[in-house]
């Protein structure tokens, strides 16, 4: 399992692997809503916590199209799947390494671009709180969307489809969080339904995944 | 090791084998011939425990099969040892020396995947056969791609590795020199039976 993962961030971290990927559309995003919406700074603040979190939800659904295909077009998914790991397992760590050169990285910029778009000194601490408590959730929910159309030919277009719904209730509490606290008010609330969103995606759904994949391997 | 008994199987929803049956014990290779589309991946498939049996039983251990498919299944942009380590770890073996001698790839072992020629990368995706300490090969066209001096390396490879107790399912048209038994395919092809075409009218 560890050695899938050392190789699974090798990978990513190596030429083409795809590393920065979401980083640069989050930055892209994020630079470019000022000039859309105008540099009014009271008007950018209150719809900055909202834009950081569909940034950073779009971000993650821009590299979920690579997260299994790559291994899938040369061969070693079959292999994975013949090796004495579960394949509950192999997902599960799949996500993670994606968490870990996706999710991650976005958390940690998401206060440097809350500069760009004016978000309220309070903000800071709930945006960089409520992406760290949802985007593991973004991670597991897109291995299973990737684990349901690997082999598809240019399957990215029903990815995103099929994953998008289930992306909008870890949307919804992870901006209202992050929304209420940059306002000064409390965000506890949506703050546990993300966790426990989180939390659930994360017990249950590499079951699914495994399951799914095991069908589309046939 | 493996014992087959009128196994058939299907590639999407169509029967492409039926009645299949033979037994590997330790120490024998089994060479399976038949025309393109024949069923031989599939059947290689099913036995790797990649897909389930449309009927019939499969006794044996999945947990003792290697299997080697069609496509190389190595990563592009790790070195050659570091390919072999993973799946060293994967299976829980340690020393990947046996490996990279057997397959002539000391030389090779520290560049990257993506610059070998396409034979070389094959011998990459055999030599993994030998750090998965598994003893029943399942390989699939393993000889693709390689020039007459490798394919010399991997029937000494399949050789050795049957010396140790280990068996082989191999599908391969070309002439190993390896002594195992040759099953050919053809008379198993499935034929659509009436059951069969009623449900495809109904469906």
């Amino acid at each position: 399992m560890i050695a899938l993962l050392i190789r699974d961030l090798q990978l990513a971290f190596r030429a083409g692997g795809g590393f920065g990927l979401g980083l640069a559309f989050f930055l892209i995003v994020t630079v470019m809503v000022p000039f859309a919406v105008g540099p009014d700074a009271a008007g950018l603040a209150v719809i900055a916590p909202g834009v950081l979190w569909l940034g950073a939800l779009l971000a993650c659904l821009l590299s979920l199209d690579r997260l299994l295909s790559l291994d899938w077009e040369d061969g070693s998914l079959d292999l994975l799947a013949t090796a004495p790991l579960p394949l509950e397992g192999v997902l599960s760590i799949k996500a993670l390494a994606h968490w870990l050169t996706t999710g991650l990285p976005l958390v940690l910029a998401a206060p440097v671009l809350g500069v760009l778009l004016h978000l309220p000194a309070a903000g800071y601490i709930w945006i960089m709180v409520s992406l760290l408590i949802g985007t593991p959730a973004l991670s597991v929910i897109g291995t299973f969307g990737a684990a349901l159309t690997v082999g598809l030919k240019r399957g990215g277009l029903l990815l995103s489809l099929l994953v998008m719904p289930l992306y909008v209730p870890t949307l919804i509490f992870g901006a209202e969080a992050a929304r209420r606290g940059a306002l000064g008010l409390a965000g506890e609330t949506p703050l546990l339904m993300l966790a426990g969103i989180t939390l659930g995606t994360i017990a249950l759904l590499p079951f699914a995944s495994a399951a799914v994949l095991r069908v589309n391997l046939r | 090791m493996i014992e087959v008994r009128d196994l058939g199987v299907s590639r999407g929803a169509v029967p492409v084998l039926r009645g299949v049956g033979f037994s590997v014990s330790a120490g024998e290779a089994l060479i399976l011939q038949g025309p393109n589309g024949s069923g031989k991946t599939t059947l290689l498939r099913t036995l790797a425990g990649l897909q389930p049996p449309l009927c019939g039983e499969i006794r044996g251990d999945p947990e003792d099969c290697a299997y080697a498919a069609h496509a190389d299944g190595v990563k592009l942009t790790l070195t050659v040892a570091e390919n072999l380590e993973f799946w060293a770890r994967v299976f829980g073996v340690t020393g990947i020396a046996r490996a990279l001698t057997g397959f002539d790839l000391e030389a090779l072992q520290d560049r990257v995947a993506g610059g070998l020629s396409a034979g070389q990368r094959r011998r990459l995706s055999l030599a993994r056969l030998m750090v998965t300490g598994r003893r029943l090969w399942i390989l699939d066209e393993p000889t693709v791609s390689l020039d007459a001096a490798s394919v010399q390396l991997f029937a000494s490879a399949v050789r050795a590795h049957l010396r140790g107790g280990g068996a082989a399912i191999m599908a391969t048209h070309i002439d190993l020199g390896i002594e195992g038994r040759v099953l050919d395919l053809a008379p198993f092809k499935a034929r659509l039976s009436q059951s069969d075409a009623d449900d495809g009218g109904f469906l």
